[in-house]
């Protein structure tokens, strides 16, 4: 009734290009944003930017990163969280060495960096895929992690291999309270996010959803399978490389290799899978719930039980409840939060008069 | 170079490599039967290792104790049919190796939530103490753990060659609807192969944790399955041993003789380089199976 399509008529090809036809779309993303960007900054508390926004931002854009890589274009990775190391390391050598480098352009070039040895990494993918690319996308996470606490210069021969990010200024202002860093990240994810919606969209994302569907068929109909998967891989490690680097300078300011280990992985895959393959709107979801999930056990847990569950029994019933909840979206919505919102509409489309 | 020096540590390395074997066979198992990489055994072998353990401390003789935990793991299988793969049926096998996943943090819960998260002890009566063979020191317990190896890949392949239900196995692995239509019943299939599984996992979680301790790190061992895997091929028994021996001799000998080139601690991901760099050669592995794949 109130969501509907009926009487859209386009007389441009704008208009049936747009990425959003339905005007309540439009009115709904622009009303998100105005709250994000300008409403959430007045009424959050430091806690509130510092310890969830943040990172909440940060894990969508790299489950962004990894939707492009598994949701679109089929090819599954367990390595992201390696290529978000590389990317916040590449960021922290960029700034050290580099005199006079802009933060921003440092971030640019440390994704460039990540997609490089995402290239590198991803070649095997020509040859094989599944289970296979999951073994070589491991040998990726364990090597880098490796390689980056292993070699002193990478971390500027800290000897825990921690770096310290360098204080984040643009234009001589000096982002450090918590509600400029988070309207810094929001502003990064906000035009990235909006970049990968048009990417996967033209020509190259449907390239990928045919390599996804059937990779042969791809093949025989013209779509060049070494660009193609490799320029998924370059691309998703772009977006990891970028939040990796955001996690370093944005979020945390000091962090090591460790924090980007195969769990950071698994959590970023879990995104995908909760919030739904293939779609933008799924990696926001999934992180949002991954994110949040964890936070309100522990509130729930402390005002239903009040401090009498132990941490420990907190924890594993958080490993219990998210490895319950993966089983269970594969079984009965394998295309996650996303497709529910989706199926959500079309019964608004209808309502109230279903039949 | 000093060969001595050299057939020792390849020699140690063969006998580790008979671990990776014993949990690579658990994989082996059941992707053979019904086409699902469990990304779980790992965690399989932790928790199996874990109620023999726990028990154990609580006064259980060790055959007691071992009934138990072969009992959960069945249970553990009857779970797994009904709860992942029943629902997963006709998904395309991605899927369910997700779901695996998934199964692994359900299991790591559920194991430490009930039974702890310290690390425990375990002492099998062989000592690990090494003995003069020749010129070379081996370690008695890497033997044992060789000897039980070897004992279980017999005992498999007989069951699966020589058996009624091996047989059913071999049929539901070549082709779920085929097997179907002759009348094997799926599940029960399923549940039996994951059972065998459970078995293997117990063996492997009793000789690594009395090795190394009966802990959660016991799980990431058990990745190191998977290069052993890719080098053996999925679908091969005799694949997962000779994978396993190529796995942990070579990554000893790179941890001795590339390690104070490059770095120390190398062998965390040199079996993953090395699988890589296989399967850019022969992606079906040593013993695996071509597929030919048609539009």
């Amino acid at each position: 009734m109130i969501y509907r399509e009926a009487g859209r008529f386009h007389a441009t090809y704008e208009e049936d290009q747009r990425i959003f036809p339905i005007r309540l779309d439009r009115v709904a993303i622009a009303g998100i944003l105005a709250v994000a960007f300008i409403a959430i900054p007045f009424a959050g508390n430091d806690y509130w930017f510092s310890a969830i926004l943040i990172p909440f931002l940060i894990l969508s854009l790299a489950a962004l990163g990894l939707n492009i890589l598994t949701g679109y274009a089929g090819q599954l990775s367990l390595g992201s969280a390696g290529f978000m190391a590389v990317g916040a390391f590449a960021a922290f050598n960029l700034m050290l060495r580099v005199p006079g480098m802009p933060l921003l352009a440092a971030f640019f070039l440390a994704g460039l960096v990540t997609a490089v040895v995402g290239l590198f990494f991803g070649l095997p993918s020509l040859r094989i895929k599944g289970f296979y690319l999951a073994v070589t996308t491991l040998a990726a996470q364990f090597f880098i992690e490796w390689a980056l606490t292993k070699f002193p210069w990478f971390s500027n021969r800290n000897p825990s291999g921690v770096i310290s990010a360098q204080k984040m200024v643009i234009f001589g202002y000096v982002f450090s309270s918590p509600v400029s860093r988070y309207l810094l990240t929001l502003s990064i994810v906000t035009i990235l996010a909006v970049a990968a919606k048009n990417l996967v969209r033209s020509r190259i994302g449907r390239a990928w959803m045919a390599v996804r569907d059937m990779d042969i068929a791809a093949e025989v109909i013209g779509i060049p399978m070494l660009r193609t998967k490799l320029l998924a891989f370059a691309v998703s490690s772009f977006y990891c490389g970028i939040a990796g680097a955001l996690w370093a300078f944005a979020y945390l300011g000091s962090v090591e290799p460790q924090a980007f280990d195969l769990t950071r992985s698994f959590q970023i895959l879990f995104m995908i899978i909760i919030g739904g393959m293939g779609s933008v709107l799924g990696a926001f979801l999934g992180a949002g719930f991954i994110t949040l999930l964890p936070i309100l056990l522990n509130v729930g847990a402390h005002t239903l039980f009040s401090g009498r569950i132990s941490q420990s029994l907190l924890s594993n019933l958080e490993l219990m409840l998210f490895g319950a909840l993966i089983i269970l979206f594969l079984a009965l919505e394998p295309y996650g939060l996303a497709r529910l919102w989706q199926i959500g509409k079309e019964k608004l489309r209808l309502w109230p008069f279903p039949h | 170079m000093d060969w001595s020096f050299f057939a020792e540590v390849l020699i140690g390395g063969l006998l580790a490599g008979v671990m990776y074997s014993l949990v690579a066979l658990g994989f082996v198992l059941i992707y053979k039967a019904s086409g699902v990489l469990n990304f779980a055994q790992g965690t399989m072998v932790f928790f199996a290792a874990l109620i023999f353990v726990s028990l154990r401390e609580k006064g259980w003789g060790s055959v007691g104790a071992g009934a138990a935990a072969i009992a959960a793991m069945i249970l553990l299988a009857f779970f797994v049919e009904r709860f992942v793969l029943r629902p997963l049926v006709n998904q395309p096998p991605i899927a369910l190796f997700l779901a695996t996943i998934g199964l692994a943090f359900l299991l790591e819960g559920v194991s430490q939530g009930l039974l702890g998260a310290q690390a425990h002890g375990l002492e099998i009566g062989i000592p690990d103490v090494p003995f003069q063979l020749g010129a070379v020191n081996v370690s008695q317990f890497d033997l044992f753990a060789a000897g039980v190896a070897g004992l279980l890949v017999a005992l498999l392949a007989i069951f699966f060659s020589k058996t009624r239900i091996g047989r059913a196995l071999r049929a539901v692995g070549d082709d779920h609807q085929a097997a179907l239509a002759v009348g094997i019943p799926l599940g029960q299939i399923w549940v039996i192969v994951w059972s065998a599984a459970g078995f293997v996992a117990l063996v492997a979680g009793i000789l690594w944790g009395s090795r190394t301790g009966v802990q959660f790190s016991l799980t990431f061992i058990a990745l190191k399955a998977l290069p052993v895997l890719i080098l053996g091929g999925f679908t091969s028994i005799p694949g997962a041993i000779v994978g396993g021996l190529v796995v942990g001799a070579s990554e000893k000998l790179a941890e001795v003789y590339l390690g104070p080139h490059i770095g120390s601690g190398l062998e965390n991901w040199f079996p993953y380089v090395l699988a890589t760099l296989f399967l850019l050669v022969r992606p079906e592995g040593l013993f695996g199976e071509r597929r030919i794949e048609r539009v």
